[in-house]
């Protein structure tokens, strides 16, 4: 492997930890916050591809405004869908959350089927970044990959701002570390989970329409996405964002890189990752820290 | 309470099953073989989430080891012989179990239910990537396997009523081995575990060592499940392994009642004439092709309404009777 070869490689692993890091940053927050197991938090990510897919046309070259009009749609939805069904489900047993967003997702696939049918799609990729870069003679990079990954480093350094520096990130905080005393101080609990899941929903589906123009739209697509997330998750620590980031990008390096040397059992690796890091540390890289 | 006659359902159960085959259509007896099948699966999977506490949601992967073994194993030749076919499914799936609880054990809760998926998406990817498994069309078993012995046949697994006899059988041993672990030193030493393993460990228990035996032993009655559902479809794919099975197994007991063999059983039957009743098209027309939206919202009231699931149901009316009387 040459230099040019292995740069692009670490330039790919980047951006899937990057797009990876968006899904399982609101996966572990709202699993730390609210303790629900949500299985359905893949759907979020076909969601958000999906709906890619279908503003597309309506925004034409706009593709940022349609960033901004997806990620305000989904988060509406995700406070809806907070509002009718997952608040109901909090104070319920692990297993019957599993089961109940299990369910979750069988109707998700279903509504997903009636509305926009069981076809594969492609989604354009923006014109103004269209073209590529050319990388030591040989090898070239798409634009578009790279701007993933800037959008990515963008919401993650919001993220990392709005948990660590305002009020909102410190009632996260302290609603990850200790729910009831939260509820004691006298802070609307029910509004922050509101806040919070909404905020989960709108992230994953956020990494959805990004991956949108990458990968094609496909049915199905969510469920891939949620397990790697879960092992991520695992990896980073429940709760912990910065625990998701590190392990988000380990996992996009290992599976890049197993792909590369490893091809037949590249699905593999990742799933090896997990377990050497439980043998070594039980409860992931970051237990409860930020 | 009278806990001294259990036994009488079940037995009347199998009892029952065993004089089906003479009043069945080839369609039902195929569809109750299949429902036995899964109900050795969710027996399998109550062990550790009913009576040790241990939600797991990669038990497919046992099932679909067990299977693949099963197909594998058995080769192109002509008929393998129960003899050395199934305990080697059998086994494979405990092997992968131990290897798995091994791991998976050192972590608790919410950990513990991610990792086990994990550890099934692993055996669900070296099946459906590599020339192991056959590919994502999975393979096809070409001899049913037989049980020779001084020169007769005496279980021909291609005949659809040796089948239904050797799968009643499975899940009556099945049935007994979990009942006779219930009530066994080990059974009460997993009923601490579930209530309180600091407690457990605190009398002197090596409750690592006692969730790893439920662990493997679980695997294995999964294995066996899956080596029957390979030998009755001719045929392994991997979607066997996919964690879809694994939420549907849970599913199944939780549908049943977590806590009870009978539970487990009830939840298998139920879970699986509701999947065959949505996707029946004779019966529902144009509804059938979106099963998944009413299988999905019934799973979401079931939960909702019923959360000791069905078998809870009987104990509240029992309870209400008792209430009465006395």
């Amino acid at each position: 492997m040459d230099l040019a070869t292995f740069l692009v490689q670490c330039l790919n692993a980047v951006q899937y930890g990057l797009l990876l890091f968006l899904v399982a940053s609101g996966l572990t927050l709202i699993f730390g916050i609210m303790g629900v197991i949500n299985l359905a938090h893949g759907s979020f990510y076909m969601l958000g591809a999906y709906l890619a897919f279908s503003l597309a046309p309506l925004f034409g070259s706009q593709f940022l405004l349609m960033l901004v009009a997806g990620v305000l749609l989904s988060a509406l939805f995700g406070f809806v869908l907070e509002w009718v069904f997952f608040s109901y489900i909090y104070q319920r047993e692990h297993l019957q959350q599993v089961l109940m967003t299990y369910a979750l997702i069988l109707v998700f696939e279903e509504a997903r089927s009636l509305l926009v049918g069981n076809d594969v799609h492609g989604v354009p990729t923006p014109s103004w970044l269209s073209g590529s870069f050319a990388l030591g003679g040989l090898m070239s990079y798409p634009w578009y990959r790279v701007f993933a990954s800037a959008a990515c480093i963008v919401v993650a350094l919001v993220l990392y701002w709005v948990v660590n520096r305002t009020r909102l990130g410190m009632m996260i905080r302290a609603g990850a570390s200790n729910r009831d005393m939260v509820r004691g101080l006298g802070i609307d609990i029910t509004l922050l989970y509101r806040v919070v899941f909404a905020g989960g929903v709108a992230l994953a589906a956020l990494a959805g329409m990004i991956a949108a123009p990458l990968s094609s739209v496909y049915p199905g697509m969510g469920g891939s996405v949620l397990i790697v997330c879960f092992v991520v998750v695992v990896i980073g620590g429940i709760g912990s964002i910065t625990g998701a980031l590190v392990a988000s990008l380990l996992v996009g390096f290992v599976d890049t890189f197993g792909k590369v040397f490893f091809a037949e059992y590249s699905g593999v690796g990742v799933y090896l990752l997990m377990a050497i890091v439980l043998v070594w540390r039980p409860e992931g890289l970051m237990k409860r820290g930020y | 309470m009278a806990t001294e006659h259990t036994w009488i359902v079940p037995a009347t159960a199998a009892l029952a099953l065993a004089l089906l085959p003479a009043v069945l259509t080839p369609y039902t007896q195929d569809l109750v073989v299949k429902i036995e099948i899964y109900a050795i699966f969710a027996l399998s999977l109550e062990l550790l989430v009913g009576m040790t506490g241990l939600v797991s949601l990669g038990h497919a992967a046992f099932l679909g080891i067990g299977a693949y073994v099963a197909v594998r194993a058995s080769g192109e030749g002509g008929a393998a012989s129960l003899l050395w076919l199934l305990p080697a499914a059998v086994l494979a799936a405990a092997a992968y179990a131990f290897f798995v609880g091994l791991l998976s054990l050192r972590t608790q809760g919410v950990y513990f239910i991610m990792v086990t998926l994990a550890f099934s998406q692993m055996a669900y990817f070296v099946f459906h990537d590599t020339a192991v498994g056959g590919g994502s069309d999975g393979i096809f078993l070409y001899a049913k396997p037989v049980l020779a012995w001084a020169g007769g046949t005496w279980v021909d697994l291609d005949d659809r009523r040796h089948l239904y006899y050797a799968v009643l059988a499975a899940l009556a041993f099945t049935y007994a081995l979990l009942a006779l672990i219930r009530r066994s030193r080990f059974g009460h030493a997993l009923a601490g575990i579930h209530g309180n393993e600091q407690r457990m460990r605190a009398a002197g228990f090596a409750t690592y060592g006692y969730k790893l035996a439920a662990f493997v032993i679980a695997g294995a009655l999964a294995g066996l499940a899956g080596f029957l559902l390979a030998v009755k479809d001719g045929a392994v794919n991997p979607e066997l392994l996919s964690w879809h099975e694994s939420g549907a197994v849970l599913l199944m007991i939780i549908l049943g009642g977590i806590g009870s063999l009978r539970g487990a059983v009830i939840g298998a039957v139920t879970f699986t004439l509701l999947k065959e009743f949505y996707q029946s098209e004779a019966l529902l027309g144009a509804l059938a092709a979106h099963w998944q939206l009413t299988l999905g919202f019934t799973i979401i009231a079931f939960v909702a309404w019923l959360p000791k699931g069905l078998i809870g149901l009987a104990g509240t009316g029992a309870w209400r009777r008792g209430a009465r009387s006395g």
